[in-house]
């Protein structure tokens, strides 16, 4: 594990191609851009000319969603060469995937689908961390999920789950808050708790992004990790909470779906960029 | 290791008739189902709207709720077998020959074909195309023995259809209006620079390129195209794969003298 994931502590934007001519026309005040790693795998054409171009000019980060890490079968050893053919081509600064499993005996199941914490899956996964850091020679980060179920297996609260495996691997975490906020409203949970106890020392990477709200089983609230809306006021709170406890982290505004114009999503980022200062500030004082 | 969980939790995600896994829980409900169909929906509505990116032609041709009813169900027929979702939907276009309720659209299967075929060009490998000098020292005895190589990005569509203009007219490129001529095109797609076009070819074009993408020379390329259409034009066609830059590279049989009568 030669190289270890080196975002700038500022804030970073989700690339969309749309913004890509708004993105070029001027320098933004930005640190980093991230790309979903399966959207470069293709063999040329305009998306490799436009990450050439943003890479030229921003730290990288590549961001997986279809390795399945969290699967208990073996890993897709095709899945894990062309990451690191994309990782040669590009050396970004950070990769980073999820607590999550995506596929199931070759079929594509496109969405992060969530496991039981059990010592068996915590062994498994740890072994997976290892191959995916072993093939691509650098260190990744691990994202924390959004859910909406539980297993009655688990016997590993998440964040002892996710550290554990940290510890175990040296993988980095990637803190999703809006994951956070998103999980504890569903599970009747408190997020400050899960922050208070989260590894803040093993954070490389904050992810913020936008949720809806649905019902559930009984006529409760349901939020859904959508990134298609702006970032709702709990999460703004709880990541100066963080930010207040850790000091600046790299930090990346994800919207995904319904993708707003550029002004738009750089102003999310530039309200990420006031938080960081003022903990920059605050902890210089 | 087996995967219990995953096992059970897939199955029920493909089959929104079988009960939700066991083990499966929430605080406020033992038996979570709304909240199972949240992961079932995200993964009907994000593959379907794979292929809505991808077709857009064909959603116009049918509209919203007919594609997205036949989406869902090659979604569920066909998930795909890589995280690759570029490349999902290309069994989309024989789908749709098989599919009874788009029987009466018997050219949606070949729009089908030239969508997919736009997405495959659009991610093909770069290539730059060769300058037209490269043939202007060619020796005429020579021309027959050359091997003119395709731009990577090419597709060649063959249609009894006229499919290039029922596409430019459901993808924004002409206004919709009456076929006036109901007759076959063959579709050329290729991306020689960075964005993706797609014209009808001329007489004898299809047979021409596709016997050149088979690395046979152009004499056997010209043959090949005027056994299929009487009307092909060697110069025209020529001229046009290298002025539109669709010529990768040319690739000169060994020196030999015109034999003399």
């Amino acid at each position: 594990m030669s190289v270890v994931s080196s975002l700038p502590a500022s804030t970073g934007v989700g690339f969309k191609p749309a913004h890509f001519r708004d993105i070029l026309a001027a320098p933004q005040p930005l640190g980093f851009f991230e790309v979903h790693a399966e959207n470069y795998m293709g063999a040329g054409g305009p998306p490799h000319t436009q990450l050439g171009a943003l890479r030229e000019r921003y730290a990288l980060s590549v961001h997986g969603v279809g390795l399945s890490i969290g699967s208990m079968r073996p890993l897709d050893r095709n899945h894990l060469m062309r990451l690191k053919t994309l990782c040669e081509r590009y050396m970004p600064e950070s990769f980073s995937e999820h607590l999550a499993w995506s596929s199931h005996s070759d079929v594509y199941l496109n969405d992060l689908l969530p496991l039981p914490y059990t010592q068996q899956t915590l062994a498994r996964v740890a072994e997976h961390i290892d191959e995916v850091q072993t093939a691509l020679g650098r260190q990744m980060l691990l994202e924390n999920p959004s859910t909406y179920i539980r297993f009655s297996e688990s016997t590993i609260p998440e964040v002892d789950f996710l550290a554990e495996l940290s510890k175990r691997s040296g993988c980095g975490l990637l803190l999703d808050i809006n994951n956070v906020f998103v999980s504890a409203k569903n599970h009747g949970t408190q997020p400050l708790a899960y922050l208070d106890s989260f590894p803040f020392d093993r954070v490389k990477e904050i992810h913020l992004g936008g949720h809806d709200e649905e019902v559930d089983d009984v006529g409760a609230p349901l939020l859904i990790d959508t990134h298609g809306s702006p970032i709702a006021g709990g999460v703004w709170t709880l990541y100066a909470h963080v930010i207040a406890r850790t000091g600046a982290l790299p930090t990346l505004i994800e919207w995904d779906n319904d993708v707003p114009d550029w002004p738009t999503l750089l102003a999310e980022a530039v309200v990420a960029q006031n938080i960081l200062c003022d903990a920059s500030r605050a902890s210089a004082a | 290791m087996l995967a219990p969980f995953e096992t059970s939790f897939a199955d029920a995600l493909l089959n929104a008739d079988q009960p939700i896994p066991c083990g499966i829980t929430a605080h406020n409900a033992a038996v979570p189902t709304r909240r199972f169909a949240v992961y079932r929906n995200n993964v009907v509505v994000g593959l379907t709207k794979a292929l809505k990116h991808r077709f857009p032609a064909v959603e116009r041709i049918v509209g919203e709720e007919f594609f997205a009813a036949m989406a869902r169900i090659f979604v569920l027929e066909r998930p795909p077998r890589s995280p690759l979702l570029a490349s999902y939907g290309d069994e989309f276009a024989a789908f749709i020959c098989t599919f009874e309720p788009a029987r009466e659209l018997p050219y949606l299967a070949d729009v089908a074909r030239l969508e997919a075929a736009r997405t495959f060009s659009y991610h093909a490998a770069d290539a730059v195309p060769i300058d037209a000098s490269r043939l202007a020292a060619l020796d005429p005895c020579d021309a027959a023995g050359i091997r003119i190589k395709p731009h990577p990005s090419i597709g060649i569509i063959r249609s009894p259809y006229p499919i290039v203009t029922i596409w430019a007219m459901n993808s924004g490129e002409r206004e919709l209006a009456p076929i006036e001529s109901w007759r076959g095109e063959d579709a050329l797609v290729a991306r020689p620079y960075l964005e993706v076009e797609v014209r009808a070819l001329p007489p004898g074009g299809a047979a021409f390129l596709l016997a050149l993408a088979g690395d046979r020379p152009l004499g056997e390329a010209a043959e090949a195209a005027l056994a299929d259409d009487p009307d092909f034009d060697l110069a025209g066609n020529l001229a046009g794969l290298i002025g539109s830059g669709l010529v990768q590279d040319v690739v000169f049989p060994e020196p030999k003298s015109c034999q003399q009568p």
